[in-house]
């Protein structure tokens, strides 16, 4: 029964998780001529240990190597990590007096206003993407606004630039910075402000001092939350973003689905699961850290 | 008693403006009579009319449903028994690797996982079509789940488990009585998680489904590359409002269980 219990949800994902992923590193370092669809899988098992010989002879690093010559590919790279560094910190200047208002509402206010933030996470993401086309558009509605009011005398082009894609990942990732924020905010104890007012801080310093050093830990999750999965992020740059902009998982898709070259497509996805590595371990760091000063 | 200062209250309104306007904004112009979705031309509510008549979209709509509520019934199941191995199981072989395989998907891009199941299907020869889909929506989903649910058995205390099986419960007696519906609450979240996570895929859905079996953001995805079009506005106003409704019916309901809760709590301390 145990056993039972245990095997179930093992297998499946090391069927459907893990397996998946080993396929992925093989292809990547196989022979580009030789995977182009369909490959065939060159380990057989019933050779046993010489077909594995085989195998192991057959791997090379070709794929990796082309990734390096191909300045796409690494260009690529460091414009996700680039893109996702900068919007993280516009997510975060943009969340954190969201977060700190939610906290300091008064009670009764407190659970609509949760509601309100947790809401969009229900909705559909590319739907909330796909709200800013019309709205930034050449002749959208903030061209349309900015027009009527005088501030500008052409349409600004935003549609299909990487403004545009700084726009979306904003939007849609705001949720998951407010969320860590405003937990840490919440069970901030607010004697302490008045203390530190009474000591003589003025309001700004004991904000800077007291109130944000509080909130450190709600502040590196959030980061965490919103920088890791925008660096693989493929469906804001490929509707709001234009032909300038670089984003790996962008890449990625198009390695994949339109120059159909697969070895190429899984060595891009390996050495992005290696980026995302760094900031994932620390990211559960934090986590740990923050749980054991909860105890 | 706190109240809102002027600092407090913009900041508020400049948010939830910025986080709602352009739902809104979509919502107005899925009424719009004209074709040119930017000029507006007066109420109409012809685009719905043409959305009914779209036999494409209606497929894909019925496909999605079909691969959500399969997907996420079995992600819960098999969530809900990770989540137990988790929290009850103690030691057993391979525990790290378990943990790490539940934890990694949540962390993983959408274009590697979808990559790397497309690559298993065509390497075992399987079809694409809507049993793959459903077998890559379940392998993410399981693991939401079992966040979820992991969470709320942490909480619960064990002795009422251990109760049950000294008054002569089996195991599975004592999970079907006592712990199932303690966690039920955190199982049907998780199930709602799965759902809403399987409707909304694109990326995933996109490397895993073949000609036979199209979802719904897949055909979304598809029409808006090319621009705004109001049929897809349309569509995603009747989307954006089953989820409000849905949310707001499910908000109401937790805050009944709560308010019957907190009664017989009351009347458990009056006995």
């Amino acid at each position: 029964m145990r056993r039972l219990l245990i095997a179930i949800p093992y297998l499946w994902l090391l069927a459907l998780f893990l397996v998946p992923f080993l396929i992925v590193l093989k292809i990547s370092l196989s022979d580009t001529a030789l995977a182009i669809p369909p490959y065939t899988p060159t380990i057989d098992l019933s050779e046993g240990w010489a077909s594995f010989r085989a195998f192991l002879t057959g791997l090379d690093f070709e794929n990796f190597v082309w990734l390096t010559e191909d300045d796409l590919y690494w260009k690529a790279y460091l414009s996700s990590l680039w893109i996702a560094a900068s919007s993280t910190a516009i997510t975060l200047v943009v969340g954190y007096p969201i977060a700190y208002a939610m906290a300091r509402s008064p009670d009764e206010w407190r659970a609509t206003l949760l509601m309100l933030v947790i809401l969009p996470f229900w909705t559909s993401f590319l739907i909330r993407v796909y709200a800013w086309m019309g709205i930034l558009a050449q002749e959208g509605l903030l061209n349309q606004l900015l027009l009527w009011t005088g501030i500008i005398s052409e349409p600004l082009t935003i549609l299909n630039t990487n403004t545009a894609v700084y726009i979306g990942i904003v939007y849609t990732y705001l949720p998951f910075m407010i969320l860590p924020i405003y937990a840490a905010l919440e069970r901030m104890d607010d004697s302490l402000i008045e203390a530190a007012t009474d000591l003589g801080c003025s309001r700004m310093s004991a904000f800077w001092l007291v109130t944000i050093p509080l909130s450190k830990n709600g502040i590196i999750a959030g980061c965490f939350l919103v920088f890791i999965p925008v660096i693989g992020e493929f469906v804001i740059p490929s509707l709001l973003g234009g032909s300038g902009t670089l984003m790996i998982g962008k890449v990625l898709w198009e390695e994949f689905f339109n120059n159909r070259d697969w070895p190429v497509a899984s060595a891009v996805a390996v050495i992005l699961l290696l980026i995302l590595i760094v900031p994932i371990i620390l990211f559960q760091r934090n986590e740990q850290r923050a749980r054991e000063m909860d105890e | 008693m706190k109240r809102f200062t002027w600092f407090n209250a913009t900041s508020l309104t400049l948010g939830f403006a910025f986080l709602y306007l352009p739902m809104v904004i979509l919502v107005i112009y899925s009424f719009n009579a004209s074709k040119l979705v930017t000029v507006w031309a007066g109420f109409s509510t012809r685009w719905y009319g043409e959305l009914m008549q779209n036999e494409a979209f209606l497929d894909a709509a019925w496909v999605t449903i079909k691969v959500a509520v399969m997907s996420s019934t079995i992600a819960t199941v098999l969530g809900t028994m990770a989540a137990y191995l988790l929290v009850r199981a103690g030691r057993f072989t391979g525990r790290t690797l378990f943990t790490g395989m539940i934890y990694a998907p949540l962390v993983m891009p959408e274009v590697i996982t979808g990559l790397s199941l497309l690559l298993l299907f065509i390497g075992i020869g399987l079809d694409r079509g809507v049993l793959t889909i459903v077998l890559a929506h379940t392998t993410f989903s399981m693991c939401y789940v079992s966040v979820v649910v992991s969470s709320r058995l942490t909480s619960f205390d064990r002795s009422l488990e251990e109760a049950a099986l000294d008054l002569g419960c089996t195991p599975f007696q004592a999970f079907r009585l006592v712990t199932l519906p303690i966690i039920a609450p955190a199982v049907i979240s998780g199930w709602l998680l799965a759902f809403t996570l399987s409707l909304d895929d694109l990326v995933i859905a996109s490397f895993t489904s073949g000609p036979a079996a199209t979802t719904l953001p897949i055909k979304i995805f598809s029409a808006v590359r090319l621009g705004v079009s109001p049929e897809i506005n349309a569509l995603s106003t009747l989307m954006i409002a089953v989820v409000t409704v849905g949310v707001i019916i499910a908000s109401l309901v937790s805050k009944r269980a709560a308010v019957a809760r907190a009664r017989d709590d009351a009347a458990a301390a009056r006995a």
